[in-house]
């Protein structure tokens, strides 16, 4: 009895026909493809880009070198060094990420008492040699200042779940 | 009435014994209960309630650390009524607590934070204000953040109790009590940081150490303190190579739980600027950094010419008393293999006439855990409290207890326990005061006068305060003469031993060294001395430091050593190392001085890079492995001696580890019976000239080696004393320097001038001078006459 219906089944191209069924509906379904990079796709206010340190709006730096991400850090990415800063306030005098390294989970993000590491929503940057994406505190801070904006407005519509 | 008694905590039954508190019973069978005024060595104040348990018939929680047991107790330390009891405690310590955990350098290791956790609430019902304390700055080693803190008042009791000194204390009640120095003031005291690590909270923190790390990054590795014979067990914390801090580690024998600052904070000098990082060898007036086999070669070749050119009588080794014990067998074992007797590491040391009755090494005659229970006890020169502070602390439980502390001294010291008496003279005088002891002893006890004193005693007579020191001694049942570091230094240290052992003899007494550097005990044994070698063998004898130095030799070998500042006669010692051939220096810092007599400057590992052992002044071996790679080319001392010994072509320089070292020597000290007594010999006649001004070389606590000579924070507390002219007001009137801000001192035909300051506890005729401080390299010996002029 199967072989007769399989015969009847490959004999009318009922497969085919069904399968072509699905591409004749999408036909005129509407498109989803992006023309990347000229059309991105939107981005969740939690995604977890490019790190960046953040100012305070007086331009003070808010990290305190208080450790918590080099601790959480699962990947060991981060490493900071730390002094008291002439004005007795306690101050990094090294805080780099290797990005190398990075499985950008967002702990330290989530650890920063003063909201000070973040990552951005930039997901496009490269590195020619290996030492250009080891961010160093220079850097980060440099990332920070040029999309605090974007950083700044993203924390806020963040705020009522936090 | 038994002296235990049951009781149940948490339904486990324990026998305790009478008169302990809960929290004792709960301790030692491992039941945690949270505290935070409560600690063991401390007396009880309860006034943190952390501690409150559940005790049955009890209406109310009772605080564990002020409730005695009692027969049948039955405790609850978790039960609903405790936990509940625990729980709002918390809640009213956090009420004035900053929520600043991230800047605080207690993160991590704050009691509060982990209790809070344990036993608080999870959320703050607090919204009012919370209070600010004015931060205060007592000192370079302690920093403060006093808004933190909870008083507890640990660090009050701590200064009233083991410091000896009411630094801290509480003022205002209630939500205004504030920690403080009453009046703005440092805290001077020499154990000072242990108060960092009693403060639960983050209040009072390590200044050096400030916001430079958090405990979970450390790895801690065990060692031994380098400074004092007493071998304090430390804890080297280290991040990524880098020695971040060291704290105490307990060990109830030696050093309780307790640190001295010395040893807490010598490590700042570790990366001071002489730090010597590679080998160095000086090219007519330049220094050039060289490889290691560039530089052991021309050291060995330098050595082998001066030997042809002066022969091998002319060359001599001079170490550190704080270098390993390793070190010194190696170094010891290197010269005699080369056919040189002229080893020494007593380089404090003037008068070596009786070094053939010497104790093998100088022993404390007892543990020092004994000192505590001392009921009497003499001391020969000796500042204690600056010398040894962790044995000035067990000398200071016997005082409280009843015991009479009494000193002979050439300067009156202050002390932080009761003294019965302490006599000050003239450096020949404390001779004549101890002589004077001697005739009020033998008069209690009927003997006659021993020979080898009888001419001295002759014209010396004795008085009151003799008398009381004597039969305070002869009273005791037990007690003890030590020998202290400042009678090392004198002219007359046979006489005093001499004295020293008739006095312990006749009165029953305990005869004990207080050792100089960290390992004089260790040097001893292993051999570094011209008259003995390894555990007190007999050699052929050689010369010692004093002469060493006191001549031009062709070839020096100096470990660990800075002779300008480590000397008894640092002006002789300078001169003569310039006029020298070849110095050879195995040193982990180089000064501008060093490099101006030295001709190869070897770099070697300081305490913290090498693996060694030191033999305390109880004859305790305590070893030690190294905690950080050495710094640059450094390179471990023991490993450069015995590379030293191969390129010597000398037999058995084969050693793998220092342990096999260590085990060497160990093995042939190993009969060496300990024993602080020696032959009784004739006493000089008194030198004491009245007319002649003496000096007296205080070696101040922040001079004694070249580490703490870098460690800056200690360099900027109150015990760091400069250069001056310490003189009493009546002396001074007498000279002509009456009424000047400087003055001229002379000694030897070198010249320095400096400050004169009053000192009213400084005997007649004399001045003291500190000696291993800046300004102190030119002048003479340490204990010596001086001359005085305007500058």
């Amino acid at each position: 009895m199967n072989t007769l219906t399989r015969y009847f089944k490959s004999l009318f191209l009922i497969e085919l026909i069904r399968g072509l069924r699905v591409t004749g509906r999408n036909l005129f379904v509407r498109k989803v493809t992006l023309q990347y990079p000229e059309d991105k796709t939107p981005i969740s206010n939690r995604f977890r880009g490019l790190h960046a340190l953040r100012r305070y709006p007086n331009g003070e730096e808010r990290c305190i070198a208080c450790k918590l991400c080099e601790a959480v850090c699962p990947a060991l990415a981060i490493t900071i060094e730390s002094e008291q800063r002439e004005d007795g306030t306690r101050r990094t005098t090294r805080y780099d990420i290797d990005l190398t390294k990075c499985i950008f989970c967002g702990y330290c993000e989530e650890s920063c008492p003063v909201d000070s590491i973040v990552e951005t929503h930039v997901f496009e940057y490269h590195g020619e040699e290996r030492g250009d994406l080891y961010m160093t505190k220079e850097k980060l801070l440099a990332v920070g200042d040029k999309y605090e904006k974007q950083i700044a407005a993203a924390r806020k519509q963040d705020s009522d779940y936090r | 009435m038994s002296d235990t008694v049951n009781i149940e905590i948490n339904g486990i039954k324990l026998e305790v014994p009478q008169g302990s508190m809960v929290i004792e019973a709960a301790d030692q069978a491992g039941i945690t209960i949270p505290r935070f005024c409560y600690h063991k060595k401390l007396s009880v104040a309860a006034n943190c309630r952390m501690c409150l348990v559940e005790v049955e018939k009890a209406p109310k929680p009772l605080p564990a650390c002020a409730t005695p047991v009692t027969d049948g107790m039955n405790v609850q330390t978790r039960s609903p009524m405790a936990l509940e009891a625990q729980k709002s405690v918390m809640e009213f310590l956090l009420i004035n607590h900053p929520l600043d955990c991230p800047i605080c350098d207690q993160g991590g290791e704050c009691d509060l934070q982990d209790i809070a956790m344990g036993f608080g609430g999870d959320i703050s019902r607090f919204v009012e204000k919370k209070r600010v304390v004015k931060e205060k700055n007592i000192g370079p080693l302690i920093a403060t953040d006093m808004t933190r803190c909870i008083h507890c008042t640990r660090c009050v009791r701590f200064g009233q109790e083991i410091a000896g000194i009411r630094e801290l204390g509480a003022t205002g009640r209630g939500e205004h009590t504030e920690i403080g120095t009453y009046v703005e003031s440092t805290v001077d005291s020499e154990m000072s940081g242990n108060v960092i690590d009693l403060c639960p909270v983050g209040a009072l923190t390590s200044k050096p150490y400030r916001y430079s790390g958090r405990p979970w990054e450390n790895q801690q590795y065990k060692s031994i303190a380098p400074h004092d014979c007493v071998g304090s067990n430390i804890t080297v914390d280290v991040r990524r190579g880098q020695v971040m801090r060291v704290l105490p580690r307990e060990n109830e024998a030696i050093n309780e739980i307790w640190l001295s600052d010395r040893d807490r904070f010598s490590y700042t000098g570790l990366h001071h600027r002489d730090r010597l990082r590679t080998p160095m060898i000086k090219q007519g007036n330049s220094w050039k950094s060289v490889d290691w086999e560039t530089a052991l070669a021309y050291a060995v070749e330098g050595l082998q010419r001066v030997k042809q050119a002066h022969g091998i009588e002319k060359i001599g080794a001079v170490s550190s008393p704080s270098a390993t014990t390793e070190e010194m067998f190696l170094l010891q074992k290197l010269m005699r293999g080369l056919g040189c007797a002229n080893i020494d590491h007593r380089t404090r040391q003037l008068d070596f006439s009786n070094q053939d009755v010497e104790p093998i090494f100088p022993w404390l005659g007892q543990s020092i855990a004994e000192l505590q229970d001392v009921d009497a006890a003499l001391l020969i020169g000796s500042n204690i409290r600056k010398d040894q502070p962790i044995i000035s602390h067990r000398l200071r439980k016997a005082a409280l207890n009843g015991a009479q502390l009494m000193f002979v001294n050439p300067i009156e010291y202050d002390f932080n326990f009761p003294v019965e008496e302490q006599l000050v003279s003239s450096p020949a005088g404390m001779v004549n005061d101890l002589v004077a002891i001697c005739k009020a002893l033998l008069s209690i006890t009927g003997d006659k006068l021993p020979q080898e004193i009888e001419s001295r005693a002759a014209n010396i007579e004795t008085h009151d305060d003799h008398l009381a020191i004597a039969k305070h001694l002869h009273a005791a049942e037990k007690a003890t003469v030590l020998i202290g570091n400042q009678s090392m230094g004198q002219a007359e240290l046979g006489d005093i031993r001499t004295l020293a052992n008739i006095i312990a003899q006749h009165s029953n007494a305990t005869l004990g060294y207080l050792s100089q550097g960290a390992n004089s005990a260790g040097a001893c044994l292993a051999g570094m001395l011209p008259h003995r070698g390894p555990a007190g063998t007999q050699v052929e004898e050689g010369l010692n430091s004093q002469t060493m130095l006191g001549q031009t030799m062709g070839g020096m070998v100096l470990l660990q050593l800075e002779p300008e500042f480590d000397c008894a006669d640092p002006g002789a010692a300078l001169n003569r190392l310039k006029a020298t051939d070849f110095v050879i220096s195995l040193a982990s810092f180089a000064s501008e001085t060093t490099k101006s007599y030295a001709d190869v400057l070897l770099p070697v590992s300081a305490f913290t890079e090498t693996s060694g052992t030191y033999v305390n002044v109880e004859g305790h071996w305590q070893s030690f492995a190294a905690c950080v790679s050495p710094l640059d080319d450094a390179r471990p001392a023991w490993k450069v001696l015995r590379v030293l010994g191969n390129l010597f072509k000398l037999d058995g320089f084969d050693y793998m580890s220092s342990e096999e070292v260590r085990d060497e020597c160990q093995a042939m000290a190993a009969n060496v019976v300990a024993s602080s007594q020696s032959e009784l010999r004739k006493l000089g006649e008194s030198s004491q000239d009245n007319q002649q001004m003496m000096r007296i070389g205080y070696l101040p606590i922040y001079a004694t080696d070249m580490l703490v000579r870098r460690a800056q924070p200690l360099q900027e507390t109150s015990d760091a004393i400069n250069i001056a002219i310490h003189i009493n007001a009546e002396t001074l009137s007498k000279t002509k320097l009456n009424g000047e801000a400087q003055g001229m001192v002379s000694q030897d035909g070198q010249k320095a001038a400096m400050p004169i300051i009053i000192n009213e506890n400084i005997p007649d005729q004399c001045i003291m001078v500190p000696a291993g401080v800046i300004g102190s390299e030119q002048l003479g010996n340490s204990y010596g006459p001086v001359d005085l002029s305007k500058s």
